[in-house]
């Protein structure tokens, strides 16, 4: 059973301009090598719950915590601190920087904690490998296809061994085969290293890598049967 | 600032973002360097300059004064009793007194400072202008007591082409007088023509018998000898210092130089605006890098670290450039142009460059700050922006509805044109250019408003093709982003249009007076201290031909001796009744018993003599005069005093003229009335008079008016080739950032060439818009040039005079350059497959 200490997210709800309520009372509670899947329809708020998740956005109430430490007693630059060194990130459209080599762009997590650019060099080396594009670090974003992006953004997700991570729709920009690929990969990248994931897709192929499937509603999340 | 925590531990990830941006657009980089480079070059180069021709202006007046700690000097070059010299010799505090003569001369065709000493006083106290014979120090004395040998300083030598032994010819105050070259003036500063001869001599030879022009003092004790002389001083004399002649020297050109170096800074102002435009761009670009990073974990003043560190290198760089490219202008300019720049002000004072390594420092700092205030405002709305909404949208928010505020741009012009109204401090416009500031940074925030309300009606109208509808809506929904764009063509364009305004109204004026004031048919004027007696006077007016002659007198006359000194005209009709006079303002009554004068509008502002005043001028031992009213002068920027011919001969006793106007009978000949007229002059005389016809003088004045502003012709050039540049790299950087929505306008089925039209239309529409909004400012601006800095610096008043078609070319090539930059991007940004533009994830 997995540690259900690392992400514990109580009552949490957040309404936008309108107002209206995207949701309230949701509770959650994520352990260390768990990776979760949050479905629901467009506008539900999915990618809101996940910057709420991150400390990018503020929830209207309840508490988030990751390993103990909630954000609510936190400023901006202690938050950003956290989501530095706790947290790693996934997006549908890939954000690799096309001015910065792919190793580099595995990197930046490092280095933005460390100036020694040799350590760091070596781990984003080694992560490469490790999601299968070893000997490719010197090249650009431009030399790449869609699912080999997608893995660049796994390993600069993973290369500061987070305890959480989260992605939204990681998959949305690439083919089903390929999309299955990355998304295994990725499932056995964060099991592997013990790290908690919170996945937000509409496809069902997608959250099937899930251990746990998660309906967002008004009312909060309902875990779907499998 | 305190730094945030993990900035300083970031500085790994901040770098190789910042050089991987440089790698990826290096000629953006380039360009914004290049613009603080002209910036600061320009700057620079006028310091330099201006620096230059001061130090040697400094080093020729002391070439001509020794090193005298202080000097009574004659306000005029009537000179003063030599009574006088005895007094100040025996005065408290005075230690030395060496008695001078002093007269300007030709030797030759070279202009030199004639200078008659009495050798065992000048010994003591102005020892470098002791001559030395050939071999050896002139021991004995000899030669310096011959009143045949003249010393002649190395510029006066090398000047008159002469040899050291041969005789010469000197000429000076009508008279010509044969010298021998004894020896030379090792004393005297390079570049100052000086030449001394024997002060007996100089009386007795050149008619001075009786007269002094200086005496130099060495003091023993400096308060005693400034109370003592002080108490001794005629009218006809002032105490003067070597620092005081330097500040005659720098209040003759400072508010040329000032303004010259507030010209350079417009150049560095619109590079900094020009830098301000391509980082925003940037930071737009790199929106969702910047979210990106702040999500990954960098500190909001990450964000600002990356951009003003960028702009830190551009300034650093550019600044770097700007010195050297200024110090090699600089040379450039002192070798072609001269110390003033072909002003004028320091003829005959030839400058060699000096580097000031202070101002070097101030300009550096200048072009850094400008590059790193041009990408902090960027820097900060990058750092705002929210990590999460940025990363999801994929390019601008355009929000058509959206009001544009006018109230920012309302604020900034009042408070413009307010603080241009104050006063000028230290006889400087300081508040005019602080106004100027304001007024342009309002034009400049009034852009985006300024294009909304110029393209309202544009929009709101049916437009038949598509590419032109979307062109206008384009433009209006996001008319910020047509501002950044615009912001350096607009300060740029608006400054060049001010001083264009600004000289066009001034040529005219000058044009115009001319016109009035030489209403003669010939003007004579002699030279070298020469003049017309009452015998010569009384032939050359019986000159067959001639209708009616007037003889005039002008010399200098110090008022005070750190001021340059002003012009007395005494001319034989007064006032009103004299065509060559336009008076601007009278009196409507004068006290009784007083000598009425007239002074010029600069004397009028420089020293507040206004109409109906009584003013005490050093002629005459100090005599009083009423002011009878004000005249128009364009000629005389240190002030002039028009006195009526009599009362100056009666107070002066000086009989002299040296300047006439002769009105010629109907139906004479102006070559055959010359020729008369020169024949009626004595040989002597023949050599140092000029005689020219009034359209030759005007093309003179007005070369020499065009020649004073050609600096600035080639600042305004310079400005407005940085703006053009700054609106290319913008509107080129603004197009390839579009990539994606000509992708996706080519998959709706719009043909390149529609693609074409629409930015054609967009870029003539920014370009117009720039170029509306920089001529509106400029025609703003122009009135602080011509209302506030002009009378306030120059002390001359002119009408607005609005060169059209300045104006018209202007917005022609503006409206041009900004669609041909627009359409050569829009190739290069609709060359990749439509396919392949719409997939384009960064």
């Amino acid at each position: 059973m997995a540690d259900p200490s690392l992400l514990t997210v109580c009552a949490l709800a957040k309404s936008v301009p309108g107002p209206r309520l995207l949701f309230g009372g949701l509770n959650l509670a994520v352990g260390a090598g768990e990776i979760v899947a949050i479905t629901g329809e467009s506008g539900v708020g999915k990618s809101t719950l996940l910057n709420i998740l991150a400390g990018l956005d503020d929830a209207d109430g309840g508490e988030v915590a990751i390993e103990g430490i909630t954000f609510g007693g936190l400023d901006e630059t202690a938050r950003t601190r956290l989501r530095r060194e706790r947290i790693g990130f996934v997006f549908q459209a890939f954000h690799i920087l096309p001015y910065l080599t792919l190793q580099q762009n595995v990197a930046l997590p490092l280095a933005l904690v460390s100036p020694d650019a040799a350590a760091a060099r070596v781990e984003a080396k080694a992560m490469l490998a490790a999601v299968g594009l070893g000997g490719r670090g010197e090249g650009y974003a431009r030399d790449l296809s869609g699912g080999e992006l997608q893995r660049v953004a796994i390993a600069r997700a993973l290369v500061h061994r987070p305890a959480l991570i989260l992605a939204d729709e990681p998959t949305g920009n690439l083919d089903s085969e390929t999309a299955l690929r990355v998304l295994t990969l990725f499932a056995d990248a964060a099991r592997e290293r013990g790290a908690a994931a919170v996945l937000v897709t509409h496809s069902d192929a997608t959250a099937a890598i899930a251990d746990r499937v998660l309906t967002l509603t008004t009312e909060g999340l309902v875990e779907r049967a499998r | 600032m305190r730094a945030e925590p993990g900035l300083w531990s970031g500085r790994l990830a901040l770098g190789w973002l910042i050089a991987g941006e440089w790698r990826f657009h290096p000629a953006r980089f380039l360009v914004t360097a290049v613009a603080i480079a002209v910036g600061v070059a320009l700057g620079f180069a006028v310091h330099l300059v201006n620096g230059s021709a001061l130090a040697s202006f400094d080093s020729a007046v002391r070439g001509v004064n020794g090193s005298a700690d202080l000097s009574v000097k004659a306000t005029s070059r009537l000179g003063f009793d030599e009574r006088l010299y005895p007094r100040v010799a025996l005065a408290a505090g005075v230690a030395e007194a060496s008695p001078v003569v002093q007269l300007e001369a030709r030797i030759g065709t070279a202009r030199v400072t004639l200078l008659g000493l009495d050798i065992l006083r000048a010994a003591a106290v102005t020892p470098t202008l002791i001559g030395v014979r050939p071999r050896g120090s002139d021991a004995d004395g000899a030669a310096v007591f011959d009143e045949a040998s003249v010393f002649l300083s190395r510029a006066a030598l090398e000047r008159s082409g002469a040899k050291l032994g041969a005789v010469v010819t000197a000429a000076a105050n009508g008279r010509a007088v044969p010298l021998r070259i004894a020896g030379t003036l090792p004393g005297v500063a390079d570049g100052s023509a000086v030449a001394v001869i024997d002060i007996a001599a100089a009386q007795w030879r050149f008619d001075r018998i009786g007269r002094l022009d200086r005496i130099d003092v060495k003091v023993a004790d400096r308060p005693a000898a400034d109370a003592a002389l002080a108490r001794m001083m005629p009218g006809d004399a002032v105490i003067s210092t070597a620092q005081a002649q330097s500040l005659q020297g720098d209040a003759l050109s400072r508010a040329y130089r000032v303004n010259l170096d507030m010209l350079a800074l417009v150049a560095l102002l619109t590079g900094g605006f020009l830098v301000y435009s391509a980082q925003s761009l940037s930071v737009v670009r790199r929106q969702r890098a910047f979210a990106l990073l702040r999500t990954l974990g960098m500190p909001r003043g990450g964000v600002v670290a990356a951009v003003v560190a960028e702009g830190v290198a551009i300034g650093v760089i550019g600044s770097g450039i700007g010195l050297s490219a200024g110090y090699g202008l600089a040379w450039a300019a002192v070798h072609w142009l001269g110390g003033d720049l072909g002003a004028g002000y320091f003829r005959g004072a030839g400058a060699g460059l000096v580097f000031q390594p202070w101002a070097a420092i101030g300009f550096f700092a200048i072009g850094l700050l400008a590059a790193i205030a041009g990408s902090a405002v960027p820097a900060r709305l990058a750092a705002r922006a929210a990590p999460a909404a940025a990363l999801k949208n994929a390019g601008d928010v355009l929000d058509p509805r959206q009001r544009v505020a006018w109230w920012p741009a309302a604020g900034l012009l009042i408070a413009g044109g307010v603080v241009s109204l104050l006063p000028p401090v230290a006889h400087l416009p300081l508040f005019g250019f602080a106004g100027m500031a304001l007024l342009l940074a309002g034009g400049i925030a009034g852009v985006p408003w300024f294009a909304r309300a110029l393209l309202a009606p544009l929009a709101r109208g049916a437009i038949r093709t598509v590419p032109r509808q979307l062109a206008i809506r384009h433009l209006h929904g996001a008319p910020g982003e047509a501002a950044t764009a615009l912001c350096g063509i607009v300060a740029s364009t608006a400054l060049m249009i001010a001083m264009a305004t600004m000289v066009t109204s001034f040529r005219g004026a000058v044009d115009d007076w001319l016109g009035q004031v030489l209403s003669a048919d010939l003007y004579m004027r002699t030279n070298a201290g020469a003049s017309f007696d009452p015998a010569t006077r009384t032939r050359l007016a019986a000159t067959p031909g001639v209708a009616r002659m007037a003889f005039g007198r002008q010399l200098a006359l110090t008022i005070a001796p750190d001021r340059p000194a002003i012009a007395l005209v005494a001319r034989p009709q007064r006032g009103v009744e004299d065509p060559q006079f336009v008076l601007i303002a009278r009196a409507d009554a004068l006290p009784t018993g007083l000598t009425p004068i007239w002074v010029s509008e600069p004397a009028q502002r420089l020293y507040r003599w206004n109409p109906g005043e009584v003013i005490r001028l050093p002629i005459g031992g100090g005599t009083r005069f009423a002011v009878a009213g004000v005249w128009r002068d364009y000629a005389r920027q240190g002030g002039a005093v028009l006195i009526d011919e009599a009362d100056y001969q009666r107070l002066t006793g000086d009989t002299g003229r040296d300047e006439a106007s002769a009105t010629l009978l109907p139906g004479s000949d102006a070559a055959a009335v010359t020729q008369r007229l020169r024949a009626r002059v004595s040989p002597m005389l023949r050599g140092q008079v000029d005689i020219t016809q009034p359209a030759v003088l005007r093309r003179f004045a007005l070369t020499l008016f065009d020649r004073s502003f050609a600096v600035t012709y080639l600042l305004e050039a310079i400005a407005i080739l940085v703006g053009l540049a700054g609106v290319a790299a913008t509107m080129s950087a603004q197009t390839l950032a579009r990539e994606r929505e000509f992708g996706m306008l080519r998959h709706l089925g719009l043909t390149r060439g529609q693609l074409g039209a629409m930015l054609a239309t967009e870029g003539a529409i920014v370009g117009l818009t720039g170029a509306l909004a920089g001529i509106g400012l400029g025609l703003v601006l122009a009135q602080v040039l011509i209302h506030v800095i002009n009378p306030q610096s120059f002390n001359w008043t002119m009408d607005t005079r609005i060169p059209v078609g300045t104006l018209v070319a202007v917005a022609a090539a503006l409206t041009g350059a900004a669609a041909v930059t627009a359409v050569l991007a829009g190739r290069r940004a609709t060359s990749r497959s439509a396919v392949q533009s719409v997939r384009e994830d960064w």
